[in-house]
């Protein structure tokens, strides 16, 4: 019997709020799961919909996306650029047969250690629940399938 | 060997990995040993061509293995996985830089606060580890070389707000020799403390501690006192700021105003003063707002002024000595270069009619702190005189309610500070001007500083009753002849561990402290961030109290949350010594962190343009193109996310250094065959 | 080098619409420079040619094969290795080559679904249900049709590529610029760009060659461009709520459908410094929407009625995903 599925987890942090809020989470010991590996930006306005479609089709079946809460940007407004661009690509992810369930945008202050780790830890259930993703980038085993048929037929 | 080493024969960098224990904190959940050697196995291809573990990496011992590797073996790239890069980042910056190696090129991943720390399965925590280590590998490959930025600093400094913190800020950058400008709102510096009577623990008179501050900076040859003025606009950065002040008109020219006085003593409007007598006070519409007031000019109220409402009156002017009185003076814009800026802006307080059980504004003898030291200050209304709201009957009873609107989820959450020792302070001052019976209804005494608790012991001892209760409800509606003509204080004594109806004269509210009202535009003037609440955000709240997250702007006393006055006053000097730390080095270090638009690939569709809060981004009509100034520019890189042509880089977290990072913590995660990332075919 | 000294010179179409053949041949005149500097030794759509005369070529005995048209076949990817052989330089030819383009657009299908639309539908007399089969017995042997790829490549999918030229088609103007640019090269008068680069279209986007004024981006709404009453042909597109691809779009056409009053659809694919296509258009379309409410924006939002069709229409086989789900779990295989 296979082991039960562990999903694989990106997640983009800015360095200001939801990093150090990581990072206080780590301070008090506090415990998540190990699925979310994390990537430091100067600020979620920096994320662009190509990391998270790298993400999505290097191999992980899920992406976080967090940043500060709205009005506490560090660089004034710069998460709500974040959240327009989220948003429009939930709608893309959908149509390309991608569950937009599989990315998340949560807002976290530097202060929010505990509840940053309980949204690690619900997403992480949530993404399981969805199955995993493993988008292939090399081309499909079907391919390979036919190719060996080719093969044979040359012979 | 050059000094940055030399790329192997393939044009590979040289990768120095580091991996350290940090005592038991990541060793004793992360295989440490493992991770190095996996290092160097796994990753060799992609150039590590050395990886080590060591118990302290940040200790001299630890930094030295890496400078010497840098030497020895031509490193042209190092990573370290240890603890978080706010903690250490800059220490393996500058290990490297001292072996020769541009500091940038060093990359420091966390595997302490987000994996040891937080994990508790051994096995996943290593595999973790070891996905990180080699996305800050695939990252740190894709590092360029930078140079920070020097910027100059103007040596003059704005110091907004002419409270304690401000007037202890401005005072010590000026006793250093160096220009500051004071800008104040209201027509006198002093602030709050202006208008108490005395202040605890001490029970010195607040006037005659504080004014002997205020003269010293009105005649300060280093200040320039801006008063009845506001910044509207503040542009530039660090070291460069130009800020517009308006300086509202007084109607009174200050070089022939001598402050006889004999303006606001004849004038025949008077209206209550909401600001400075809280509303219990009058004031004449031609006034300063205290006696002491620095500056000693009057302003004119024109929405109450005879003159400016109906054309009438002019007495001030008719019996001006020097005719100082000027009905059409005007508004004055001054811009102000400064290198670096203190907010010293205070507080409000909270609103007690929002708690209508309190009967504030209802009951008539329901005073608020605030009204009760303008009350108790003898140049006060009532002359000093502790009396109820009929300005004659003494009170026989007065209840004193602690955390009002403080520590209560309904209002503010937070503790206010110095409500406690304020509340104490007015048990004494009624114990000792009247015979009254005192009450203080308290949810926790809060006296943690020095002398605060010896005064609590004292007022214990001057027989003041304590009462351990959240105050229910203030009310006239009596039930007992007792009761009769007496305020009911409904409270549960948690001590007693019975509920008690307390008759008294007089209450006082003591209400909690809160940010001003314009809080959130403030912050957005000045390009800084505050809290929900509208508490203006620390750079970091343990160490760096006095700094904001935008360099060149600092901040001192309540405006960054509720404090007493010998803390304002230490941040004020606090802040102060910042500056002049800056001002004395005459240039500082920015991060290299920042975007540049690559002309030959922009194609003006400007729809980076309004993209920057900081205004860094302008367009050349001429040209179609648009630039970034670097100066202005804080590096949050949204713009470089946003640009459809991909025409905008930024440097520190560029495109390919991401999309690597991306590719590392993905490259090893899954137990079948890795997934492939193909960009050329096979 | 051919016996009369000429260098050789091939054009191929894999899963094409012609329009690329078309295009070459709408070069007017230059197409005699074409024919006095090169020996056409392939072509299908001009000449007869057999593929095992391309097998028995000498490799790297083409001096320049312009490929056009997707993978989308086993023919297609038996050629695309072919030429890659027997070519000295490779250009993936168009926007099929080069990203895809519109045969592209199957890859947010099965191949289930593709071939009931194929063989099933309306148009179609298929009273048996009859689908392709790869191999069929007949009495004489075994027959055999080139295997359907369940997903369609771009060219450098395949094979190593020299050169890009995108458009769909690229423009003839641009054609012919590059076969000016190749004759030089040969008589050692001009230097070819390094492998790789893109040619036949600039370095920045459409919005460089459109005339149209652009003042800073604020998008309050997107509509589609039949619900404007009035466009005005002098402000930017984008303006105006019409979703323009031309922020994003190489440059190269001269900007052509904006200058008639048409969005750009992006047939020229990215820009120089973009990995996705589709992505930089998701960034800079949603940054400059004018709300920071998640309702509003999502509003806003319900204007683009098909992001994937507006963003990927031409570029999706080369963007990170490349295709749909239903494409790679295809179904019933």
């Amino acid at each position: 019997m296979s082991e039960q599925f562990e999903p694989v987890i990106i997640g983009f942090t800015c360095n200001w709020c939801s990093y150090r809020a990581a990072d206080m989470a780590g301070t008090a010991r506090i415990k998540y799961p190990p699925n979310v590996r994390l990537i430091r930006l100067m600020c979620s306005g920096r994320l662009d919909p190509t990391f998270v479609l790298k993400a999505l089709s290097g191999g992980a079946d899920g992406v976080l996306i967090t940043g500060c809460h709205p009005g506490e940007c560090h660089y004034l407004e710069q998460n709500y650029k974040a959240l327009r661009r989220y948003l429009l690509l939930r709608r893309t992810l959908a149509q390309m047969g991608i569950e937009p369930e599989r990315v998340k945008l949560v807002w976290a202050s530097a202060a929010e250690g505990v509840r940053l780790a309980r949204e690690i830890g619900v997403f992480v259930d949530e993404v399981r629940d969805l199955g995993p993703l493993r988008w292939p980038t090399s081309l499909p085993a079907v391919h390979a399938e036919e190719a060996k048929m080719m093969e044979e037929v040359a012979a | 060997m050059s000094a940055n080493g030399n790329k192997n024969e393939e044009g590979k960098e040289r990768i120095g990995v580091y991996v350290c224990h940090c005592g038991s904190n990541i060793a004793g959940v992360v295989d440490v040993k493992d991770v190095a050697v996996w290092a160097k196995e796994e990753m060799g291809d992609e150039g590590v061509v050395v990886a080590r573990d060591y118990k302290f990496m940040c200790s001299s011992l630890g930094q030295e293995l890496i400078e010497n590797d840098i030497k020895e073996l031509g490193l042209t790239r190092v990573v370290v996985a240890a603890c978080s890069p706010h903690l250490h980042e800059q220490t393996f910056r500058t290990a490297a830089e001292r072996a020769g190696l541009n500091p940038y090129l060093s990359e420091l991943v966390s595997i302490r606060e987000q994996v040891s720390w937080v994990h508790t399965d051994k096995v996943k925590a290593t595999e973790k580890a070891k996905a990180v280590v080699a996305g800050g590998i695939e990252r740190v490959i894709q590092n360029e070389p930078l140079e920070p930025l020097r910027v100059p600093i103007h040596p003059a400094t704005l110091v907004v707000g002419g409270g304690i913190a401000g007037i202890q800020a401005a005072l010590e950058i000026a006793d250093a020799g160096h220009k500051v400008y004071l800008v104040e709102r209201e027509p006198s510096i002093g602030g709050h403390m202006a208008q108490f009577d005395k202040t605890f623990p001490t029970l010195d008179c607040a006037a005659c501690i504080l004014t002997p501050r205020m003269v010293s900076v009105g005649e300060h040859p280093n200040i320039e006192l801006l008063t009845w003025s506001e910044v509207e606009r503040v542009e530039g950065y660090v070291g460069n700021f130009s800020v517009t002040v308006r300086k509202r008109p007084r109607y009174v020219d200050t070089e022939l105003c001598t402050g006889c006085g004999i303006c606001w003593e004849k004038c025949p409007k008077k209206v209550i003063d909401e600001v400075f007598e809280v509303g219990i006070g009058y004031r004449t519409a031609v006034y300063t707002p205290f006696p002491q007031a620095v500056p000693k000019y009057p302003v004119i109220d024109t929405e109450t002024c005879i003159y400016f409402q109906n054309g009438k009156c002019k007495a001030c002017e008719k019996l001006c000595p020097t005719g100082a009185i000027k009905f059409d003076q005007e508004e004055e814009i001054v811009l102000l270069e400064v290198g670096n800026i203190i907010i010293a802006t205070g507080f409000d307080l909270f609103d007690a009619r929002r708690i209508p059980e309190y009967g504030y504004g209802r009951l008539a003898n329901v005073f608020t702190s605030a009204e009760f030291e303008r009350m108790c200050n003898a140049a006060g209304p009532t002359d000093g005189e502790v009396v109820m709201r009929d300005g004659v009957s003494k009170p026989a009873s007065v209840g004193i309610v602690h955390c009002v609107g403080s520590r209560d989820r309904n209002y503010n959450n937070y503790c206010s500070v110095i409500c406690c020792m304020s509340s104490l302070k007015f048990a004494h001052l009624v114990k000792e001007r009247t015979g009254a019976e005192v009450y203080n209804f308290y949810i926790d005494m809060r006296t943690a500083y020095k002398d605060y608790d010896e005064f609590y012991q004292r007022v214990m001892g001057e027989g003041v009753l304590f009462v351990r209760g959240r105050v229910a409800e203030i009310t006239d509606a009596t039930r007992s002849p007792g009761e009769e003509g007496k305020l009911v204080i409904q409270v549960e004594d948690t001590l007693a561990g019975r509920q008690r109806r307390i008759p008294v004269d007089m209450a006082i509210l003591a209400v909690g402290l809160e940010p001003r009202a314009d809080a959130k535009e403030v912050a957005k003037k000045f390009g800084i961030s505050c809290s929900a609440a509208g508490w203006i955000t620390e750079k970091h709240p343990k160490l760096d109290p006095v700094a904001t997250m935008t360099e060149g702007i600092f901040i001192a006393g309540a405006v960054q949350g509720p404090k007493d006055i010998p803390t304002s006053v230490a941040q004020g000097a606090a802040a102060a010594a910042r500056v002049l730390s800056r001002i004395s080095r005459g240039e500082i270090y920015l991060e290299p962190i920042r975007a540049t638009v690559n002309a030959e690939m922009c194609s003006g569709c400007r729809i980076c343009n309004n993209l920057c809060p900081f205004n860094a981004i302008i367009f050349h009509e001429d040209l179609m193109v648009s630039e970034i100034n670097h100066a202005l520019c804080q590096g949050c890189g949204t713009c470089v996310a946003a640009c459809p042509a991909g025409a905008i880089s930024g440097t520190g977290f560029s495109n390919e250094q991401v999309l690597s990072q991306i590719e590392g913590l993905l490259e090893f995660s899954f137990a079948e065959e890795p997934v492939l990332m193909e960009m050329t075919p096979a | 080098m051919s016996d009369n000294g000429k260098p050789k010179f091939a054009m191929y179409w894999a899963a094409s619409c012609g329009g690329c053949e078309i295009a070459v041949l709408n070069i007017n005149e230059k197409i005699l420079d074409v024919d006095a500097n090169f020996e056409v030794v392939f072509w299908p759509v001009a000449m007869d040619a057999k593929y095992k005369d391309v097998e028995a070529m000498p490799d790297k005995s083409i001096t320049l094969t312009l490929f056009n048209g997707g993978i989308r076949n086993e023919e297609n990817e038996h050629l695309a290795r072919l030429l890659r052989q027997k070519s000295q330089i490779l250009v993936a030819f168009g926007s099929c080559a080069t990203e895809g383009c519109i045969p592209g657009l199957a890859n947010l299908s099965s191949t289930e679904q593709i071939f009931a639309a194929a063989y099933d539908s309306v148009s179609t007399v298929n009273p048996d249900g009859v689908r392709p089969e790869y191999a069929y017995d007949i009495p004489e042997g075994e027959l055999y049709i080139p295997a359907f790829y369940p997903v369609l490549k771009t060219l450098d999918q395949v094979v190593d590529v020299d050169y890009y030229m995108p458009g769909c088609p690229p423009e003839s103007h641009q054609i012919a610029a590059v076969v000016d640019l190749v004759i030089k090269a040969l008589h050692g008068e001009a230097e070819l760009p390094p492998k790789g680069a893109t040619i036949g279209a600039g370095m920045s986007t459409v919005c460089d060659e459109c005339g149209r004024k652009r003042h800073v981006k604020k998008v309050k709404k997107f509509v589609r461009i039949h619900e404007v009453e009035e466009i005005d042909p002098e402000l930017c597109l984008l303006e105006q709520g019409i979703l323009c691809n031309g922020p994003a779009t190489r440059e190269g056409c001269g900007a052509l459908c904006p200058s008639a009053g048409a969005a750009c659809i992006g047939c020229y694919g990215p820009a120089q410094g973009a990995l996705d296509y589709g992505a930089r258009l998701m960034t800079a379309l949603a940054s400059v929407i004018d709300s920071n409410d998640p309702e509003e924006i999502d509003s806003i939002l319900d204007g683009i009625v098909d992001p994937v069709g507006s963003f990927y229409r031409f570029s999706l086989p080369h963007s990170l995903l490349r295709a749909a789900k239903p494409a790679w779990t295809n179904g019933s295989r």
